[in-house]
C-alpha cells in the first residue's frame, strides 16, 4: 500500500514537470503588448501608465530553449554574434546591454532591429520563435534556470563557476 | 488433437506472411541483387531453422508417447543409475546432437559472411553513379554530386535511380544518427553526423520502393519516410535533365503573387528556390517541388488540398517538427500553393 502511494507520489510529481512541457502546436500570431521595459522613452501620453511587464510564455521551458538553440543557428544569428561571443555584432554573453536585457528588451530588438546591422524580423519570422530565442539568449547567460539550460556545447559557454542568475536574483 | 494444436501456429504463422503483402516496403521481395542476396539467407536461414524445429519436437514427441521400458527389469536400488548400455547410447546421442548444433552455426555463420561479403562488392561496380544522402530531424536531403558544379542536383524525399546500374549511397547526418533503409534494394545504413557511411543499392527492375528512417531519431522518427524510384535509364535521364533546369520566373500574376508571398515570409529562412533570393538550406530544396510525389518526408501525396494543410497547421500534420507556424493570410494561401505546384 505504501509503495503504491509511494509511486503515486512520483507519477504525479511528474506531472507537474514545466520545463519539459511542449508547445508544439504554437498559434502562429500573438499580438504583442510590448512591456514597460521595452520602452525607449519615459514620456508617455497623458502621464503615467500603469507598469506592465511582458512575460516570455517559455520561460523555463528545456524544450523552448533547446529550440531556440537550434534556431539561433537556422536563422544565423550566430553569423553575427557568434553563439554569444560577437564578431560583426555585439557579444550576447555580458551584463550590459545597449537596449535592455530583459525579455521583452530582447524581444523587441529582434522584432525591430537595431540601427547597425541587427535586422528587423517582426514580421518574417513567427512570434513564439523569436519568444524562444529570447529565452535561449537569456539561458547564455545563467538568466533561465540550470535544469532547463542545454548541456554543454562545443561552442562558446559563460564559466560554469559563475553563479546562477534567475529572474535578476544571483543564487 | 495434437494435428489440431499445431494448426493454430501454423494458421499464425502465414497470417503474419500474408501481412507481408506490400511489395513496395518488404525485404521479401528483392528488387535487387544485394537485396536478393539477403532475400535468399533469410529463406535458407527460415527453412533450415524449421526443418530443425521440427526434428526436435518430433524427438520430444518421440520421448513424451513411446512407451516406458527398462526401468522394470532393473533392481529397485539401481532406477536411478542407467544401465551401462544406456549410458553409453545416452552419450552417444548428445555427442552427436551437440557435434550437429555446432556443424550448423558454424554453417550459418559461413553464410552470413559470404553474404556481407557478396553485398558489399558491388562497391567495386565501375559504371556506379553516386548519391548523397543526408539524415534531418524529420526528412532527407538527397544530392547527387558533380565535378561541374551547375550540374549537381539536390533534392529531397525523393531518390531517382537509373535500373540496371550500382548507385553508391554516400550516408551522413546533420542532427542525430539516422538510418537509411530501403528493404526491397538492401539493408539498413546508419547516417550518422560527422562521418560519411557507404552502401551500394541496385535495382533490378523499374519501380517505386519505399524506404524508412530506421533508427529512432525524435517526434517524428515514424514519419521520416523517402521514395526510391527505379527508371529505365532514358527516363532517368529526362528526370535528371528537368532537374537541372533552372526554374523559369512565374509568368502568371496569381504565380508572382504566390512567388512574392513566399519570398515575404519566413518560407524564405529554411528552403531554397533555384532563381530567386531564397538560398537557405536548413530545409528542404523546393527548386522542383512540384515534380515529387510526397510532401512532408512521405507524410502525405503532394497534392494542393494536402499542401494548404500541411502550410498553415504544419504542427498537426507531423506534431513537433521543425517547420515553423506561419501566418499565411486567407488570401495568400492559394497563390502560395499554386505557385509550389507549378515548380515542376
Amino acid at each position: 500500500m505504501r509503495r503504491i502511494a509511494g509511486l503515486a507520489c512520483c507519477i504525479l510529481a511528474l506531472t507537474s514537470c514545466q520545463r519539459e512541457k511542449r508547445d508544439v502546436r504554437p498559434a502562429p500570431v500573438r499580438t504583442v503588448t510590448f512591456g514597460s521595459a521595452a520602452r525607449e522613452d519615459t514620456i508617455e501620453p497623458g502621464g503615467k501608465l500603469p507598469q506592465y511587464q511582458a512575460v516570455n510564455p517559455y520561460d523555463r521551458s528545456a524544450w523552448a530553449i533547446s529550440e531556440g538553440q537550434r534556431l539561433f543557428d537556422w536563422y544565423n544569428c550566430s553569423g553575427c554574434h557568434s553563439h554569444g561571443g560577437g564578431g560583426i555584432g555585439p557579444p550576447l554573453i555580458k551584463t550590459t546591454w545597449i537596449y535592455g536585457g530583459e525579455p521583452d528588451n530582447l524581444f523587441d530588438t529582434i522584432v525591430k532591429g537595431r540601427p547597425n546591422g541587427m535586422p528587423t524580423w517582426g514580421g518574417r519570422i513567427p512570434e513564439y520563435q523569436i519568444w524562444q530565442l529570447v529565452a535561449f539568449i537569456r539561458s547564455m547567460n545563467k538568466e533561465e534556470p540550470q535544469s532547463a539550460t542545454p548541456a554543454r556545447t562545443d561552442e562558446i559557454q559563460i564559466s560554469p563557476t559563475l553563479k546562477q542568475k534567475v529572474n535578476g536574483v544571483t543564487k | 488433437m495434437i494435428r489440431r494444436a499445431a494448426l493454430i501456429p501454423a494458421i499464425a504463422a502465414l497470417a503474419l506472411l500474408s501481412g507481408c503483402g506490400a511489395k513496395v516496403q518488404s525485404a521479401m521481395d528483392p528488387a535487387g541483387p544485394e537485396a536478393g542476396r539477403i532475400a535468399g539467407l533469410m529463406w535458407f536461414f527460415i527453412i533450415l531453422v524449421s526443418v530443425i524445429f521440427v526434428v526436435v519436437m518430433a524427438c520430444v514427441l518421440y520421448a513424451l508417447f513411446r512407451g516406458p521400458r527398462g526401468i522394470e527389469q532393473e533392481p529397485l536400488e539401481r532406477t536411478h543409475a542407467p544401465s551401462t548400455a544406456t549410458e553409453e547410447k545416452l552419450t552417444r546421442n548428445v555427442t552427436a546432437a551437440t557435434v550437429a548444433t555446432v556443424v550448423i552455426l558454424f554453417g550459418l555463420l559461413v553464410a552470413s559472411v559470404v553474404t556481407g561479403r557478396a553485398i558489399s562488392s558491388l562497391g567495386t561496380a565501375k559504371n556506379g553513379i553516386t548519391v548523397e544522402v543526408t539524415g534531418n530531424q524529420w526528412w532527407w536531403y538527397v544530392r547527387y554530386p558533380n565535378d561541374i558544379a551547375q550540374w549537381t542536383v539536390v533534392t529531397a524525399n525523393e531518390i531517382h535511380i537509373p535500373v540496371g546500374r550500382p548507385v553508391q549511397i554516400r550516408g551522413t547526418s546533420n542532427d542525430v544518427i539516422h538510418s537509411f533503409w530501403v528493404p526491397n534494394l538492401n539493408g539498413k545504413i546508419d547516417l550518422i553526423p560527422s562521418r560519411v557511411t557507404e552502401r551500394w543499392i541496385q535495382a533490378d527492375r523499374p519501380g517505386r520502393f519505399r524506404g524508412q528512417c530506421a533508427e529512432f531519431c525524435g517526434l517524428q522518427h515514424a514519419h521520416m519516410a523517402l521514395w526510391v524510384i527505379a527508371d529505365p535509364p532514358d527516363k532517368f535521364q529526362a528526370w535528371m535533365n528537368a532537374q537541372l533546369q533552372a526554374p523559369q520566373p512565374p509568368g502568371d500574376p496569381e504565380l508572382q503573387r504566390g512567388q512574392q508571398v513566399f519570398l515575404n515570409h519566413a518560407c524564405v529562412y529554411c528552403h531554397t528556390i533555384g532563381g530567386t533570393s531564397a538560398m537557405a538550406s536548413v530545409g528542404p530544396d523546393l527548386t522542383h517541388f512540384g515534380s515529387r510525389s510526397t510532401i512532408a518526408a512521405g507524410t502525405l501525396p503532394n497534392t494542393k488540398g494536402n499542401l494548404g494543410g500541411w502550410i498553415t497547421d504544419p504542427q498537426n500534420v507531423k506534431p513537433g517538427n521543425h517547420m515553423a507556424v506561419v501566418d499565411i493570410k486567407a488570401d495568400e494561401l492559394q497563390p502560395l500553393i499554386d505557385y509550389l505546384e507549378s515548380l515542376k
